[in-house]
């Protein structure tokens, strides 16, 4: 009975906040004063976005922009729950694997007319990101923000196990052996006897510290992991990106891949899934059970801020076969088709677009913003601080150095298809061409 | 008894009867025919519903993860019901038996008050593979490390011992309530014919607390069935769905891919399982009637 009821509970509080949320939009008469709801996940940026509200009204002063937060999972949830309510927020933050609905859907307020109207100059965000959130010549949201990866490693750690930090920044990679990325990777790995992954006596069942920390709950791009390397090796996702819809994960080059980081727990040098931790990486590395895993911008301050509990670095991506190569991702705003408030939304989503919001923002050191003057800034401004990110900078400025993580429809479904399959290779129930010949035929007939 | 006519108080208890009823049919009622009308339907929060018939119940019936979705969920019943039940039935007795100390009552109910959450968050330490508590203690005794999360053979019994964990107290308690109507001089007799714990426990607690043992069994089964929060916050249905549950299923057709349609056909099929499982334990064990009486 006690979970029904909770449930019940649970229910009903629900319900009272839905009420209290539809309350909080009354009707305005034309030419008063407008409050648009803008809503976003990141609690780190809610500050940023703030100062950029407070100067939006300044000049706008009959604009109020009201800035609601929650979680991760829950904002994708209220956001669509809102949405079919018909009282969706009129400016929301977008991601690639969820918006793709909301566009098929109807949601998205088309915002080229505007663009063309006032002349928005789109060349200067970081290149390729505005043309993530357009569609048959439409577009769906102005870039905001963007990531990229890189290596992040325990420089003591690395230092006491004579591994030079100079020779982290040309590291080379290839699925046969590895190339000079394992050679770090086992030359960090230490077992309980203090002998590395190299000594021929390393005891591989008695590991005291990985060389590298995987991540295996990584969905269907591998942005924290394989989707870096297998795209250095040659693997594109899908026949075009945005809206392709014939996904290739068949590709032996993505198989390489997943079978070379197999290969990595075989030898001791990583943790094997079923004997691996499901905590994140960042505490496993803070807490000295790992060397070197693959980190996003968004956890610079993670691990140089004041809460990480050792001294990490970031050093570039290995290079692969077909060089170094970074998934680059990007955040954009949109406006709801449903607001009653249309031009006052487009000119906050104007102005999160403009360099006067994304220099705040730059400035505050969170987030690289999509404006490559303003990214600067933000470089500046974790310089100021002691941080060196210019790794995160230089990959996305690379030419031919990044590539998009792909934004289909069945975003989510394809995520859980994917990461079963390449889980299932590496516990071993399956191998890897196998399991993802399977998944990719699942993926696919999705599209049907 | 007077010789009174008895008022007619049936006017009455419905007034009574009226708060409950209209919480019942707003939140229970009525989300019910709703959700057996979306189930035919190929609602997705964000289009208007229109009718498709059978289609996701047949669509339902011919998808693998489903399936795969039952067995797992009684895989878990199994794992946690026998063992809950079993530790429950010991600790009660125990209680009944021994001692009937307030504060350690009390205290068996503590497990039961900490939210899931929390319980889930708790575990997920200890037993973590490179930082948990329970692992150094393995490796103090010097056994490897195990995925207690992360192996699929681990994964789902570990889980079951975690909410077995949470709610022994609890099950334990109301066995125990259940315990003290059997009338004392059962045992009193018992005891000058020189029968043993044990034999009482068979011959006396067992076959008298078969009604209350029922509707607990009852009960639990079906918060068994609903296993969800201890999930979502460890393993989230992996490794490779060795832990997906059917409400989880349910949770990420309905909530993550927006299926909503299919999801409501999925639970409705939990639902029909679960009023054929509770029909056939209240039958086999004559829940309503007592060898009391």
């Amino acid at each position: 009975m006690n979970r029904r009821s909770r449930a019940g509970a649970a229910l009903l509080s629900l319900a009272v906040v839905a009420g209290l949320a539809a309350c909080s939009t009354a009707e305005e008469e034309p030419g008063a004063a407008v409050t648009l709801d803008y809503w976003l996940w990141d609690d780190n940026q809610k500050a940023s976005y703030q100062q950029c509200a407070d100067a939006f009204t300044k000049a706008n002063p009959n604009i109020t922009i009201k800035i609601s937060q929650a979680a991760w999972t829950e904002y994708w949830q209220n956001l669509t729950t809102q949405i079919a309510a018909g009282d969706a927020p009129d400016v929301w933050t977008n991601q690639g694997s969820y918006y793709p609905q909301f566009v098929s859907s109807g949601q998205i307020l088309d915002i080229q007319p505007f663009v063309d109207a006032d002349k928005v100059d789109l060349s200067q965000y970081q290149g390729g990101l505005a043309d993530l959130f357009t569609k048959d010549g439409q577009r769906f949201g102005l870039p905001k923000d963007w990531d990229t990866m890189a290596l992040v490693y325990n420089t003591e750690h690395l230092k006491a196990q004579g591994i030079d930090a100079a020779a982290l920044k040309d590291l080379t990679w290839n699925p046969t052996d590895g190339g000079s990325f394992e050679q770090v990777i086992a030359k960090a790995t230490v077992d309980e006897k203090g002998r590395n992954g190299l000594d021929p006596a390393f005891d591989k069942t008695k590991v005291k510290v990985f060389g590298y920390l995987p991540e295996w709950a990584d969905g269907s791009q591998g942005q924290n992991g394989w989707g870096n390397l297998a795209a250095s090796n040659g693997f594109t996702y899908l026949d075009k990106n945005p809206w392709g819809t014939q996904y290739k994960y068949d590709d032996p080059k993505l198989a390489q891949t997943i079978d070379w980081f197999k290969s990595l727990s075989a030898k001791g040098y990583s943790p094997a899934l079923d004997k691996a931790s499901t905590l994140s990486r960042d505490s496993l590395l803070n807490a000295g059970k790992g060397a070197i895993t693959f980190a996003g911008s968004w956890m610079i301050n993670s691990y140089l801020g004041e809460g990480a509990k050792l001294k990490f670095a970031f050093a570039p991506l290995p290079a692969g076969p077909q060089g170094r190569k970074t998934a680059i991702n990007g955040l954009s705003d949109a406006i709801w088709s449903g607001t009653k408030h249309k031009d006052e939304a487009w000119k906050w989503v104007k102005f999160l677009g403009s360099a006067d919001c994304q220099n705040i923002v730059g400035g505050n050191g969170v987030v690289f913003p999509a404006i490559k003057s303003a990214s600067e800034k933000a470089l500046a401004a974790h310089q100021g601080k002691g941080r060196d990110v210019k790794v995160f900078v230089d990959e996305a400025a690379a030419p031919g150095g990044t590539f998009f993580v792909p934004i289909t429809e069945h975003g989510n479904e394809v995520s859980q298809l994917v990461q079963d399959a390449i889980q299932s290779a590496i516990l071993g129930q399956s191998d890897s061409a196998t399991a993802l010949k399977k998944a990719n035929d699942q993926v696919n007939a999705l599209f049907k | 008894m007077s010789a009174t006519k008895p008022r007619d108080d049936r006017r009455a208890a419905w007034w009574f009867l009226a708060p409950v009823l209209v919480g019942f049919a707003v939140f229970y009622g009525y989300p019910a025919a709703r959700g057996v009308w979306y189930s035919v339907t190929d609602y997705n929060m964000l289009n208007t519903a229109s009718y498709v018939g059978t289609e996701n119940y047949a669509k339902l019936f011919a998808d693998e993860k489903f399936w795969n979705s039952m067995l797992v969920t009684a895989w878990y019943v199994v794992l946690n019901i026998g063992s809950q039940t079993l530790l429950a039935l010991g600790v009660a007795s125990l209680m009944h038996r021994l001692t009937r100390s307030v504060v350690l009552r009390a205290t068996l109910l503590l497990p039961w008050l900490v939210p899931n959450v929390t319980i889930g968050l708790l575990w997920m330490w200890l037993l973590d593979t490179n930082l948990g508590f329970v692992n150094q203690l393995l490796h103090t005794f010097g056994f490897d490390p195990v995925g207690f999360f992360t192996d699929e053979t681990w994964a789902m019994p570990t889980v079951a011992g975690i909410n077995t964990w949470a709610y022994t107290g609890y099950t334990a308690l109301l066995l125990y309530a259940g315990m003290l109507q059997i009338p004392q001089y059962l045992y009193e007799g018992a005891a000058i014919d020189g029968a043993g714990e044990w034999r009482m426990f068979r011959g006396i607690t067992l076959p008298l607390l078969r009604p209350v043992l029922a509707l607990v069994l009852v009960v639990s089964m079906i918060g068994s069935f609903q296993i969800f929060d201890t999930i979502a916050v460890t393993t989230k249905g992996g490794p490779v769905s060795a832990t997906q549950v059917i409400y989880y299923f349910i949770y990420q057709q309905a909530f993550k891919y927006f299926h909503m349609g299919y999801a409501a056909a999925a639970a409705i099929c939990l639902a029909l399982i679960l009023g054929l499982l509770t029909a056939i334990q209240m039958r086999m064990l004559r829940a309503s009637r007592s060898d009391l009486a």
